[in-house]
């Protein structure tokens, strides 16, 4: 069954390489998070931060060719450790990709498939998990009246909150957001926004942008990544706002602050 | 739009109506020979005078009967392999090249070696003789190249995004395959399935040394029997006078062809609409 354990666990990623077939995305990377934080990686594109974060719930099995070292600790747990049970990893730990990708199912069966694909039969469990997922996404009030409808009929940004909804769905401890705003307009990206930040607390969360101002804005910790020598690193991870505004590093700082291009 | 647009689009219209005079004028006169003779009880009567009267009842059924048969082999091995294809074959491994290759090979085979393949194997080998279980079989072999390429294509063509969700909320493989990836491709293997049964409803080579060509009421599928394009070949072959019950026949099997087409391009719509559209 799915965990609902209280407080969401802390992650810890050490020492994290990840190599495709014939180049390196990530060499070396470490950076932690604490429970019920967000934490943002930024950083140029190319440098192994969606790499990163597709380690965290084993995605990378999916790449043929794909070899990942290092370790990713979830409450002390080594995800990449070889007895690992990727499923349960993976309803413990949700994702929400770029591209708002709902099923081509209606707006109930997107949540309702994943529940009842997880051992949850019970009519009047499946129709309360439904509805407190949309209600935690805002979408609830949206939908309400046509949970029957095409997923595919709704708004880009309201196709993304129910990604969220899916994923919250399954109750998981931790959410790995892969630019989840990237491909919406500004206004259902703020909304989109909204609900992260609606979050926080609840969910130890680990977050993948473009934006530096919504980093700004979102995260409690930020972690700058760069690419050194071909292959993606992280050049300095800490809270968001001494990052932003004190030259820890000469290179992070440049970035952060545009004047680097 | 300009002038020089319009009178490139009305050259183009005319274009297309010339290459579509050949195609049409054999239609018309397939319908003009064919409706004469046409009748209810054309469509269920046996043949008289070696098909120059009487009807095609017995040959519909043969003909049914081989196509079900051919069908139904060919659907579960062909969406097998397809879909192993799909999902376990990377597409620049080379074990895929090979496949492929395979498979291309096979899809260019003239049919008359599929027909001797059938002969060999399933008349005289397996000892059914000329019968309808050997046609079905040997057609089955025949189509199942067509139908795994483009099986294989509509499951391909299903966006990885879906995959990448699934995976993300640990849904299990059948419950991926069951519930998105088949109704996703579900039009595509339709067209690849009527595609197919249209390439067995027109096949005589074959047909001609693994079903035979007797024109009795099949009892069983062990029995020999003539399809509807079999039945065709032989009128105007071998039957002086069997023109006009070759057209007719001829019309039956074009009305066949056609309202398999309809029922395919329904289910690939129904299925499409019901997922995606408002």
């Amino acid at each position: 069954m799915i965990n609902s354990e209280t407080s969401p666990p802390a992650l810890s990623i050490q020492s994290l390489s990840v190599r495709y077939a014939n180049h390196t995305a990530l060499q070396d990377a470490s950076l932690e998070v604490a429970s019920g934080e967000l934490m943002a990686v930024v950083g140029p594109s190319g440098c192994g931060k969606s790499s990163m974060l597709s380690a965290v719930n084993r995605m990378t099995d999916l790449i043929p060719g794909a070899r990942v070292s290092g370790s990713v600790l979830i409450d002390d747990k080594d995800v990449l450790a070889g007895k690992m049970d990727v499923q349960q990893l993976r309803r413990q730990v949700g994702m929400v990709f770029q591209q708002p990708n709902p099923f081509p199912l209606s707006i109930a069966e997107n949540i309702l498939f994943a529940l009842r694909e997880h051992g949850v039969r019970n009519k009047a469990d499946l129709e309360q998990r439904m509805e407190q997922a949309l209600t935690s996404t805002g979408l609830w009030d949206e939908v309400k009246d046509r949970l029957q409808a095409p997923a595919l009929g709704l708004s880009g940004g309201q196709q993304q909150r129910l990604c969220f909804a899916r994923a919250l769905a399954l109750q998981p401890r931790v959410l790995l957001l892969d630019e989840p705003c990237s491909a919406l307009d500004p206004i259902a990206s703020a909304t989109v926004e909204r609900l992260i930040a609606s979050l926080k607390g609840r969910y130890t969360l680990l977050m993948v942008t473009h934006n530096l101002a919504q980093a700004r804005r979102l995260a409690d910790h930020l972690s700058v990544c760069w690419v050194r020598d071909g292959c993606g690193c992280v050049l300095d991870s800490g809270p968001t706002l001494d990052l932003f505004e004190n030259e820890r590093h000469p290179l992070a700082y440049q970035y952060l602050n545009g004047v680097l291009c | 739009m300009s002038n020089s647009e319009l009178w490139r689009g009305r050259a183009l219209g005319l274009l297309a109506l010339l290459v579509m005079v050949a195609p049409l004028s054999l239609l018309i006169s397939v319908f003009g020979e064919g409706l004469q003779s046409l009748s209810w009880s054309f469509l269920i009567d046996e043949p008289l005078q070696a098909g120059r009267a009487g009807g095609i009842g017995p040959i519909i059924l043969s003909t049914a009967l081989v196509l079900l048969i051919c069908m139904s082999l060919a659907l579960p091995l062909g969406l097998g392999a397809a879909l192993f294809l799909a999902q376990e074959v990377r597409p620049d491994s080379r074990l895929n090249l090979l496949l492929q290759w395979a498979l291309d090979g096979l899809g260019a085979v003239p049919s008359v070696v599929f027909g001797l393949f059938g002969y060999r194997v399933f008349v005289v080998e397996f000892g059914w003789g000329y019968s309808l279980l050997a046609g079905g079989c040997t057609l089955a072999c025949m189509i199942l190249p067509l139908f795994i390429r483009g099986t294989e294509q509509a499951l391909r063509d299903c966006p990885n995004s879906y995959n990448q969700a699934a995976a993300g909320l640990a849904i299990s493989r059948f419950g991926y395959l069951r519930r998105i990836l088949l109704p996703v491709a579900a039009p595509g293997i339709a067209g690849a399935l009527v595609l197919s049964a249209g390439r067995a409803l027109a096949e005589t080579a074959v047909l001609l040394f693994t079903a035979g060509y007797v024109m009795r009421w099949p009892e069983s599928v062990f029995d020999s029997g003539r399809t509807l394009a079999v039945h065709i070949y032989d009128l105007a072959m071998n039957v002086s006078g069997g023109g006009p019950s070759s057209s007719a026949t001829a019309l039956v099997l074009l009305s066949f062809a056609m309202a398999i087409q309809l029922l395919a391009w329904r289910i690939g719509k129904k299925t499409f609409s019901r997922e995606t559209k408002k």
